[in-house]
């Protein structure tokens, strides 16, 4: 598996540090509850074919990514800052 | 016992001397019913047990197995076959010892060999700290009513001459040794379960992948399935790593994520390995299966992955581990690998509830990288959870909401109860 850093373009795998589902660019409110807070950190949708996950340029350059990657084929679909995926959001 | 037959040393040698063909399948071909009392979701490892001891513990004999393949055809029928128990923290600790209990009896009360072979398990370590640390997982461990016997260098060397003890990096210093643990051959306990539930009338049906999961007002009624809706008072999710989409028909999210878990086996060699050796520092584990092929593994690639293989960064981690353990083992050659789907949760421990605010759906799931172990006792306990609507007393720390309480997480390595940790 390799994957495409925004600016160091494609590197092998080993240089990133999984984070996991890139869940973690929509925190829940600190007063949004138990139950709010139960499904960030522990449940997952977990999907078998397209998910986001956040990975870090641990071994480049250091940037949080979102990668869009296919848990079947671990086809690598896209590749974006993480910055710039939070932006697309807002 | 039925439509199988008992299997006995005469009966081995009358068929041998005629021609072995009174043998017969070992369960029953069914197609499914309608309705059902219950109804297993997953014919592997757990799943069988599970009905096995429905039928055998609790009576519960109108019970179908669905499996979308073939009985034991995931983990189950692919995993390093390791059964032990030296685990350390309370809820853990009495499962797997009952567990490990129960394999003890279990040819006998299967009438099946499924070659457990207690050949001893040895953990290695290889600074004072982490001494000390074995040395009181080892008392957890004889508290609990188990066996550990701490080994200082010489004692390893006795037992396990070919590793290489002076290496730099990690040199050995001594290794908890669990007398009890070993391998078992991992399809013949699928295939024994599978005999042992058909016998005694549990319809095992192949081939029948479940589709969607009917609930009616915060109750079970159903299955949706490749081969028709099938009735049922009660259904059992028991699919490892593939709980999530199960869990999404009954419109759920689980704390849980599906990691691919590498392993290996070399061609087969002469004895060599007596034990079963685990190399913690190194992520890598080894044992010799009984025809003689080396089986070894290592840590998860680390991501999410459906794909029952790995990449080659974690390969080569692990062959570089086992020629920094054995060099011995550098000449023998890989003959095939494979990656298995772990359903990793956030502590690394397993789950064995009711589903909440759904009456009569029922979880079985989270068993990580180490379900082979636990298949009788998740199985006993899964069965008397769905029989009794209790959790059976060594069971009962296995809450599905204990990642919301916080109580009763249990993070068996210590490293922190959230996803990628463990």
């Amino acid at each position: 598996m390799r994957i495409t850093c925004p600016i160091c373009g494609e590197r092998d795998r080993r240089e990133f540090y999984y984070v996991g589902d890139a869940v973690a660019l929509s925190r829940p409110d600190p007063d949004d509850g138990d139950i709010a807070w139960d499904d960030y950190v522990h449940n997952r949708d977990n999907p078998a074919g397209v998910t986001r996950d956040l990975w870090y340029h641990e071994g480049g350059c250091g940037a949080w990514l979102v990668v869009t990657r296919n848990t079947v084929t671990h086809e690598v679909l896209q590749t974006e800052l993480a910055s710039d995926a939070k932006e697309a959001m807002a | 016992m039925g439509y199988s037959g008992k299997f006995s040393g005469w009966r081995v040698l009358k068929e041998g001397l005629t021609g072995n063909k009174g043998w017969q399948g070992h369960w029953r071909e069914v197609q499914p019913k309608p309705e059902y009392d219950l109804v297993i979701i997953g014919g592997g490892g757990h799943g069988l047990s599970t009905a096995y001891y429905l039928a055998k513990n609790h009576g519960l004999t109108n019970v179908a197995v669905l499996e979308k393949g073939y009985l034991g055809g995931g983990n189950v029928g692919r995993n390093t076959t390791i059964v032990r128990a030296n685990y350390f923290l309370q809820g853990n600790s009495e499962f797997y010892s009952h567990s490990l209990k129960l394999w003890e009896g279990l040819e006998e009360d299967l009438n099946y060999n499924v070659m457990h072979s207690q050949r001893g398990l040895i953990n290695l370590f290889h600074s004072d700290g982490q001494r000390d640390a074995f040395a009181r997982r080892g008392n957890m461990m004889i508290n609990q009513g188990d066996d550990a016997v701490l080994l200082d260098r010489e004692g390893v060397r006795k037992h396990l001459p070919y590793l290489d003890f002076e290496q730099t990096r990690f040199p050995i210093y001594g290794g908890l040794m669990h007398p009890r643990g070993g391998t078992a051959r991992h399809d013949a306990v699928a295939w024994g379960y599978a005999r042992g539930a058909s016998d005694r009338g549990v319809d095992l049906v192949q081939n029948c992948e479940v589709t969607g999961i009917d609930i009616e007002d915060g109750v079970v009624k159903g299955v949706q399935t490749s081969r028709g809706p099938i009735r049922a008072k009660k259904v059992g999710i028991i699919v490892a790593g593939r709980s999530g989409q199960v869990a999404a028909m009954a419109g759920r999210r689980l704390p849980i994520e599906s990691h691919v878990l590498q392993a290996f086996v070399t061609e087969g060699l002469k004895p060599v390995i007596d034990h079963v050796v685990s190399f913690g520092m190194g992520h890598f584990y080894i044992s010799q299966s009984d025809k003689g092929g080396l089986v070894f593994g290592g840590d998860l690639d680390f991501y999410a992955s459906y794909a029952q293989r790995g990449n080659l960064p974690m390969k080569e981690h692990v062959m570089e581990a086992g020629m920094t353990l054995m060099p011995m083992i550098g000449k023998a050659k890989v003959l095939r690998s494979w990656g298995g789907i772990m359903d990793m949760t956030p502590d690394g421990s397993p789950i064995i509830d009711r589903i909440d605010g759904i009456d009569g759906l029922y979880i079985d799931c989270g068993w990580n990288y180490g379900g082979f172990k636990a298949v009788p006792a998740s199985g006993w306990c899964m069965a008397h959870l769905m029989a009794t609507d209790r959790p059976h007393e060594v069971a009962e720390k296995f809450r599905l909401d204990r990642f919301r309480t916080g109580v009763g997480i249990m993070d068996e390595e210590g490293t922190g109860a959230q996803h990628n940790l463990h």
